[in-house]
């Protein structure tokens, strides 16, 4: 069994604002549910499946599913999967596979929060059983990164220039995204000359931390032949979860060398079909590692893969992240993984910025990274084809 | 037992967990070996990740190691908010595993990778001590 051309993404749905000091979670939950059940022309009466993660306020997926008054009687397959920012990406795997079993047909996923204005406090986190052997030691989400990109400069030379290159490209899309929270372009000399975070890292290498959130639709072919929205084809999905190794980890690399071939064999395309990335840019190495381990490059080689231009649209030769990403545009709630599908949608749409669209693009591909490379991450590959594909 | 200048927050001992840390109060630093296939594990737990076989055995670790990889923190969080700049890294010890921890009594922009450093035991000050290294 497959999901490919089994489930269409037809809505998609970005909180316009990046600093939200005026609403509660749910509330940015339940309008971004709203905006993308409006782009795909269906509303909350029509929902039967509900997705998603520790973002969501309350009880996993049910206090969500009652503030936003899905209809109890109607709503067939609820998922809470956690697994970090790349759980959204995972979420519509999984929305597309419940829909091939004729689970549900409508699955709402939603992604929302305020974290410039609320600490959330990882109360779960303290009970996991490796907490004492790492959190003790000082670690934040900055070094743990920053040790994975230590090493990868350590084994392959990569350098802190080819890591700049990464924001550049990003910051170069932003600035045509009128909301993007980092809307100027930077250069290789002003992200390395940023201050030092935790070395190798400088600012500048670090997503932006935001407000906000998104929301996907995802259908059953039925649903989507009966909509006028133009619609996005499910064509693979793989996950996977890269752990420490029992103390034997390799921070040179991701589960996208799981997750990424899982999805290239259902999705039946190749590397050089692949129109559009969106790759998790949580940090710049977690997209010079991905991209290797997504097989554009050979491992080590990302690093000289970026240089001239190679991720910036429209012509590089892997477009990636043209809302500016989460290093320019957006991390909602340090969960970059719903605003990776919804640019990927926008592009297979036609609708990206004009200076940032990909000509006629057929295959995009859709990164999420989850956690932390150089703990335990969830990774999660999505590969989206046009509506007729 | 030395302090080394950092934060020294209490772990959460519990039943598959505190011989660990009562060793750690007398210098001793502990890893679980799997009696059935030999695998030397970590983080201390009674599951070989391995074999999954649920018998294991404790044995003390030499304490030499190897900075497999490191970064100096320059903005610390929660209790290391005034303890930056500090050094974080895996070290891998002899005896294979790689463990999160800190380089400590030394500069912290002289660190590399590959660097041979021992183990000193850092007192929390309830009963047990965190597991740090500094240069050999």
């Amino acid at each position: 069994m497959t999901i490919r051309g089994k489930a269409f993404v037809a809505g998609a749905y970005e909180h316009p604002l990046r600093d939200i000091p005026d609403r509660s979670t749910a509330q940015i939950h339940a309008e971004v549910a709203l905006g993308a059940l409006a782009d795909a022309g269906l509303s909350l009466d029509d929902v039967d499946g509900y997705f998603c993660a520790a973002d969501a306020p309350g009880f996993g997926a049910l206090s969500m599913a009652d503030y936003l008054g899905l209809h109890q009687h109607k709503v067939s397959y609820l998922d809470s999967n956690e697994m970090g920012g790349s759980s959204y990406v995972a979420h519509v795997g999984h929305a597309a596979a419940a829909i091939a079993a004729e689970k549900c047909s409508v699955a709402l996923i939603t992604l929302g929060g305020r974290p410039r204005h609320e600490r959330v406090m990882g109360s779960r986190m303290r009970t996991a059983p490796e907490s004492s052997f790492e959190s003790l030691y000082g670690v934040n989400t900055v070094s743990l990164y920053a040790l994975a990109a230590q090493r990868h400069m350590h084994e392959f030379g990569t350098t802190s220039e080819q890591l700049a290159e990464v924001k550049v490209a990003a910051s170069l899309h932003a600035q045509h995204n009128p909301h993007a929270f980092l809307p100027k372009a930077v250069t290789v000399e002003e992200v390395i000359e940023s201050r030092l975070v935790s070395d190798p890292l400088h600012l500048l290498d670090c997503c932006v931390v935001t407000d906000g959130g998104g929301a996907v639709v995802v259908v059953s072919p039925e649903v989507a032949n009966s909509l006028s929205r133009q619609s996005v084809k499910v064509l693979g999905h793989g996950e996977a979860t890269k752990n420490p190794d029992n103390g034997r980890i390799d921070l040179t690399y991701t589960g996208a060398v799981w997750s990424g071939p899982r999805a290239f064999e259902e999705a039946r395309v190749s590397q050089a079909d692949i129109d559009y990335a969106s790759i998790y840019d949580s940090f710049t190495i977690t997209v010079i590692e991905t991209i290797e381990d997504l097989g554009f490059c050979a491992k080590g080689e990302g690093g000289r893969f970026v240089l001239d231009g190679a991720l910036v649209a429209p012509h590089g030769r892997l477009p990636f992240n043209t809302d500016g990403g989460g290093l320019c545009n957006n991390h909602p709630t340090n969960r970059g993984g719903i605003t990776k599908v919804i640019e990927a949608v926008r592009q297979l749409r036609g609708e990206a910025h004009p200076q940032v669209q990909v000509p006629d693009p057929q295959v995009a591909l859709v990164h999420g990274t989850g956690g932390s490379l150089a703990t335990r991450m969830g990774s999660a590959t999505l590969i989206l084809g046009q509506e007729d594909s | 037992m030395a302090s080394y200048g950092l934060p020294t927050p209490t772990p959460a001992v519990d039943v598959e967990t505190e011989e660990f840390w009562t060793a750690t109060a007398s210098g001793r630093l502990l890893l679980k070996r799997c009696d059935s296939c030999g695998l030397v594990i970590w983080y201390p737990k009674s599951l070989c990740p391995s074999c999954h076989s649920t018998s294991t055995s404790w044995f003390e670790a030499g304490g030499d190691g190897t900075v497999y990889s490191f970064t100096v923190s320059r903005r610390g969080e929660g209790p290391y908010r005034e303890a930056a700049p500090f050094v974080l890294a895996y070290v891998e010890l002899d005896e294979g595993p790689r463990l999160m921890t800190n380089i400590v009594d030394c500069d912290v922009d002289s660190v590399r990778i590959g660097q041979r450093v021992r183990v000193v035991f850092d007192d929390t000050g309830e009963g047990n001590a965190l597991i740090r290294f500094t240069p050999a």
